[in-house]
């Protein structure tokens, strides 16, 4: 299974083992892991509720896998994206991807998460000292995604 | 029929996660399902003008031309801010 949509913490060290085991092509693995910071757009953050469409939110990111596979040369990737209550230091999300060398796992890792961010289905709900809120969508983001582009 | 889906604040404002709506004849794609649910009026019209409004038809982004049939899956949600 390449890809988890779950509610419970994933161990970074057993997934990136995972990712190349037994496999002696691979020359590199690219990582990312998202965070949980106490702070956004000016306001100190205490919780956050992440909220998902079941079902697309798998599809979607099967999506951007098979989307990078297509373009770089990789072998294995990995995705988990963590759903429901989670507090600041806490991890969000992994991105994971092994291939020959290192260009085509740093491209393909950093394809991923930005695709993610744009086209994933998932919504984060905020808790601040003014209330809890829906996070907007960032316009960086999508300039980030677009310039993937072909 | 078709199903219908509302998520994050899109969901809360509306008060609804989703219901089943008999496809109006004539309504054929994602513009026009949208248009028959702000005609209920209330917080539902505002449907019509939530900025950057995204949909999904059958699990797949769609955009207002995306055609729509019976039995079909229609979601209806806000930019997404996962990662």
């Amino acid at each position: 299974m390449s890809v988890s949509v779950q509610e419970a913490d994933f161990d970074v060290g057993a997934e990136i083992e995972a990712l190349t085991a037994g496999d002696a092509r691979a020359g590199a693995v690219a990582s990312f892991v998202g965070l949980v910071r106490d702070v956004n757009e000016g306001s100190g953050i205490s919780e956050m509720t992440l909220e998902h469409y079941p079902g697309m939110t798998e599809k979607a990111l099967q999506e951007i896998v098979s989307e990078a596979k297509s373009r770089w040369d990789i072998y294995a990737v990995r995705v988990i994206h963590r759903v429901g209550r989670l507090l600041p230091t806490d991890r969000i999300v992994f991105v994971a991807v092994s291939s020959a060398h290192r260009g085509e796992a740093f491209a393909a890792c950093e394809f991923i998460m930005d695709y993610l961010k744009t086209r994933a289905p998932f919504w984060k709900r905020e808790v601040t000292p003014e209330g809890a809120r829906w996070v907007d969508a960032r316009e960086t983001d999508d300039h980030s995604a677009e310039r993937w582009k072909k | 029929m078709i199903k219908i889906l509302y998520f994050a604040s899109l969901r809360e404002k509306l008060g609804t996660s989703g219901e089943s709506l008999e496809l109006p004849a004539g309504v054929n794609d994602v513009g026009g399902v949208l248009a028959t649910l702000a005609a209920r009026g209330g917080e539902w019209a505002s449907l019509a003008s939530v900025k950057n409004l995204k949909s999904a038809v059958n699990q797949d982004m769609a955009r207002h031309d995306t055609p729509v049939k019976h039995g079909d899956e229609v979601a209806f949600f806000p930019p997404v801010t996962g990662g």
